[in-house]
């Protein structure tokens, strides 16, 4: 499933780099701590945060991420959007909580890194 | 931000104190100090430190071997990563003249794995101040990452940014009433360094502003607008 797809099936706005919305997704991480995202996420995952500062698109383009939904309706400010289209990394933003974002992302198939029952899909 | 360009500016301010608070290093301290002297300005040893729980704080030191000695533990604490110059930025060690000396190829920017209360108490073993770093902000901050001031944690003060007030904060936070506030630059540009904390003390060192902190002695401290 490609990030468009999930922006289109979960109602999210896309706000940059909306070129880049055919990447196929690998998989999923959330948390609020880039610390975790650092060490956790995967490359072509999708990250799904509450977090809107300009320490996000670092930390995606680093770990090349499919792109991140930005959730609870969190602002992100110009310097955020504009290092983000730079960057060529995809921000999604949705009114709903990360809660709700990765229950529906699981609904849609989307696995995180240790889902338990991925080796048997 | 070359240390003779920073006592330069601090002089213009008629700073009486600064601090230099690198993040998660104190590597840099010492260079400062040294482009300081003989001039009437005190350069306080420090670093920000960021906890396991991604909050920001201030250590303040005496002297650089104390600030040295916390690095230990910091360092200890970091996780293993080299730095990616070409995504972070380069970080570099300097001298009192600002000439290259060496570059850190640790991951600063990483969060250690010391919690808030193992910062606080390492920093108060080592006769140090700790102070939650700008805590009116959204991110990095110990209110907005763990959404209430711990109990059991001795913090020395609070730092607000200047895009608020003490009384906005105490407003909104009743958790906060009995702590002191200061505000600072936290200049990453000569242009960022600020003048809006006064300090009633006897002289500029760590213990002089523990009692301002504490308001003990007749000594203050204030956060002007």
């Amino acid at each position: 499933m490609t990030l468009g797809e999930i922006a289109s099936k979960l109602s999210l706005t896309a706000q940059t780099a909306r070129g880049k919305l055919d990447t196929e997704v690998t998989g999923g991480y959330a948390s609020d701590l880039l610390s975790c995202v650092m060490a956790k996420a995967r490359k072509g995952n999708v990250w799904v945060t509450l977090q809107a500062h300009l320490n996000i698109v670092a930390v995606a383009a680093l770990l090349e991420l499919a792109g991140i939904i930005v959730t609870e309706g969190a602002s992100l400010d110009p310097a955020t959007l504009q290092k983000a289209d730079e960057e060529g990394i995809p921000i999604l933003t949705t009114p709903c909580t990360t809660f709700a974002v990765v229950a529906m992302l699981a609904q849609l198939g989307i696995r995180g890194g240790d889902w338990p029952l991925a080796s048997q899909e | 931000m070359i240390p003779p360009f920073i006592v330069r500016r601090a002089v213009e301010l008629a700073l009486g104190v600064i601090a230099i608070t690198d993040h998660n290093s104190a590597e840099n301290v010492s260079a400062v100090i040294e482009a300081a002297q003989g001039l009437d300005l005190r350069v306080l040893a420090g670093m920000e430190v960021q906890t396991r729980e991604e909050v920001h704080l201030l250590c303040l030191f005496e002297t650089a071997e104390q600030a040295t000695d916390w690095q230990f533990m910091v360092y200890e604490h970091l996780p293993p990563l080299k730095n990616r110059e070409e995504v972070f930025g380069a970080q570099f060690v300097v001298d009192a003249s600002g000439d290259y000396l060496a570059t850190n190829d640790r991951l600063l920017l990483a969060s250690t794995s010391l919690s808030v209360e193992q910062v606080a108490q390492g920093v108060r073993e080592r006769d140090g101040l700790c102070i939650a770093a700008h805590v009116d902000r959204p991110s990095y901050s110990l209110l907005a990452n763990l959404g209430f001031v711990p109990q059991d944690v001795h913090l020395d003060a609070m730092e607000i940014t200047r895009h608020t007030s003490v009384d906005e904060m105490q407003r909104r936070h009743s958790s906060l009433a009995k702590y002191s506030f200061v505000t600072s630059g936290d200049a990453h540009r000569l242009s960022e360094m600020g003048d809006r904390t006064i300090l009633t003390i006897q002289e500029p060192t760590i213990s002089e502003i523990s009692l301002a902190f504490r308001r003990q002695g007749g000594r203050r401290v204030k956060v002007v607008t």
